[in-house]
């Protein structure tokens, strides 16, 4: 038994370009999905709470569905049935087709989560601030946006915090998608290089550069914008 | 008086208030109200709480000018029936008009509607992520379409007017009470409303920041703004109301002029009530 491999750290140096290189892959694809995230979350929550029940059910369905699905299964329903079977084609290219499929796979996941927490959010806005907005003459979905959704936003800045970081490592799970990230990247270096402590503390650190700020940025931003009651 | 700048003469302003002076003793000249039309009727309008009948075959008009105290005691229906003025409750049945039009369901029309009834709460309820100026603004800026610069000098005339231009830049939480909610009154009159409900505005102030509410509203009521006010607050009721409903049980009780309602009320409910409010 050769002990000195398990203890080698020379194929992060010697990868380090790749390393590089794959998480770019998954800092690319956690931004995305969390803007789409944030996109499609705040039209859920907007759902949940409108006054027209069709919309509320809806939104409803859509969110205990994927809340309550594994998102490994999410993301092989977006490639298996919606790349393979459905034929669905975003691009020619097939890794940049990949990523799409990973990005809506983790986006639709991700988003069912962020209409929860902004949802909780909306809670923290007295009913009577909506009243007003709609006894000057706004619409609803006027109230929503000028009103109420900047306060809800503001209030749930830390669990959305809490929401990316967990998003950014479910990107790990994109590989079933066929995806190119770190993840999948460490897995095809243990496979080369054999499976070793310092490789995976390479990846385990690379990822905690990632989420360790991201953790930072969003604490400071939930204190900096709070709203004074 | 306080400077009339914003009631009138300003553009896209729809409603003439006429103006009134007041006698040497502060009270509104006249128990026929100027301009004389009806402008809120409501028509044996009905509601229901489950099986609670708020609003009982309520019939109500209201003219042009004119400011009417609503009293009663608690849980009689008084906030539903402001409420129900701008539909932020839905009625059961009967109908309810303002300025000739009855409310429309929701949507863009109501919407609408609303921007032309102006609302005050007792808990104030001002945007808290807003500046006061900005409180002002939105309404006159998003549903009026005013242009932000013209916005913002009739909501600073506003502020002047009700005393608080100096905290426009501040924040709500920033504010006393009585402050705040002379905010909450400039920001309904910014979208140039032909009516004001006020629903206990003073109820949520400490005493010493009652008056400073109460002298805007009377000065308002001056002005020849049409008003509806629950409120307790006899004083107000006297000096500036033409007319006092008391309100129990979901029914308007008795219809009075203030003097003979505090003086000399017709029904035992309402000499009851005045017999509790007034031994405190
Ligand atoms: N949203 C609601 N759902 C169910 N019941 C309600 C609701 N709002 C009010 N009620 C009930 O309707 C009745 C009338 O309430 P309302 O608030 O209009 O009374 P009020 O005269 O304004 O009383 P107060 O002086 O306490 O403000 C009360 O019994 C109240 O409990
Ligand atoms: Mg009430």
């Amino acid at each position: 038994m050769n002990w000195n491999v398990l203890f080698d750290f020379s194929p992060l140096v010697d990868e380090f370009d790749k390393i590089l290189g794959a998480f770019w892959s998954t800092i690319r694809l956690s931004l995305m999905t969390g803007v789409l995230a944030l996109i499609l979350g705040t039209i859920l929550a907007g759902m949940r709470v409108s006054p027209t029940p069709v919309l509320r059910a809806a939104g409803t369905f859509y969110v205990n569905t994927l809340r309550n699905t594994p998102l490994t299964l999410v993301l092989l329903f977006c490639s298996l049935a919606l790349s393979d079977t459905l034929g669905l084609k975003l691009s020619n290219v097939s890794t940049v087709n990949f990523y799409w499929l990973a990005v809506f796979g983790l986006s639709a996941y991700t988003a069912a989560f962020v209409c929860e927490a902004l949802r909780s959010g909306i809670n923290t806005v007295p009913v009577g601030q909506a009243e007003a907005a709609r006894a000057i003459g706004l619409t609803f979905t006027q109230s929503l946006r000028m009103v109420v959704l900047p306060q809800a936003f503001r209030a749930v800045i830390a669990p959305l915090g809490s929401i990316t970081i967990a998003m950014m490592k479910n990107t790990t799970v994109v590989l079933v998608a066929s995806y190119l990230e770190a993840a999948a990247l460490m897995k095809d270096m243990f496979e080369e290089y054999g499976a070793t402590l310092p490789i995976f503390l390479g990846f385990a650190a690379g990822f905690m550069i990632l989420t360790l700020p991201t953790g930072f940025l969003f604490g400071w931003a939930a204190k900096r914008w709070a709203v004074a009651r | 008086m306080i400077g009339s700048v914003p009631v009138q003469g300003l553009p896209g302003g729809q409603h003439d208030v006429k103006f009134q002076l007041m006698t040497d003793s502060g009270k509104v000249a006249s128990d026929t109200p100027s301009g004389g039309g009806p402008l809120v009727v409501l028509e044996k309008v009905n509601k229901y709480f489950g099986d609670l009948h708020v609003l009982q075959d309520i019939d109500l008009t209201v003219h042009r000018g004119e400011v009417v105290v609503v009293i009663g005691p608690s849980g009689g229906g008084k906030s539903t029936l402001c409420r129900s003025i701008n539909r932020l409750e839905p009625i059961d049945d009967g109908k309810i008009l303002v300025d000739g039009e009855a409310l429309p369901a929701e949507g863009k029309q109501l919407a609408r509607h609303r921007a032309d009834v102006g609302m005050v709460f007792q808990s104030f309820n001002l945007f808290a992520h807003k500046t006061i100026l900005q409180n002002v603004t939105l309404g006159p800026i998003k549903v009026r379409k005013v242009a932000k610069s013209t916005a913002d000098k009739e909501a600073l005339e506003l502020l002047e007017r009700v005393g608080i231009a100096n905290q426009a830049e501040k924040y709500p939480a920033q504010l006393s009470g009585g402050q705040q909610q002379r905010a909450a009154i400039a920001r309904a009159l910014a979208m140039r409303p032909k009516v004001m409900l006020f629903d206990e505005p003073t109820s949520a102030l400490d005493p010493e920041m009652v008056k400073e509410v109460l002298d805007v509203m009377t000065s308002l009521a001056g002005e020849g703004m049409t008003m509806i006010v629950v409120t307790h607050e006899m004083g107000f009721a006297r000096r500036a109301a033409n007319k006092v409903i008391f309100m129990a049980d979901g029914q308007i009780v008795e219809e009075n002029t203030p003097d003979e309602f505090f003086t000399n009320p017709r029904t035992d409910r309402a000499k009851d009530f005045l017999s509790k409010i007034l031994t405190h």
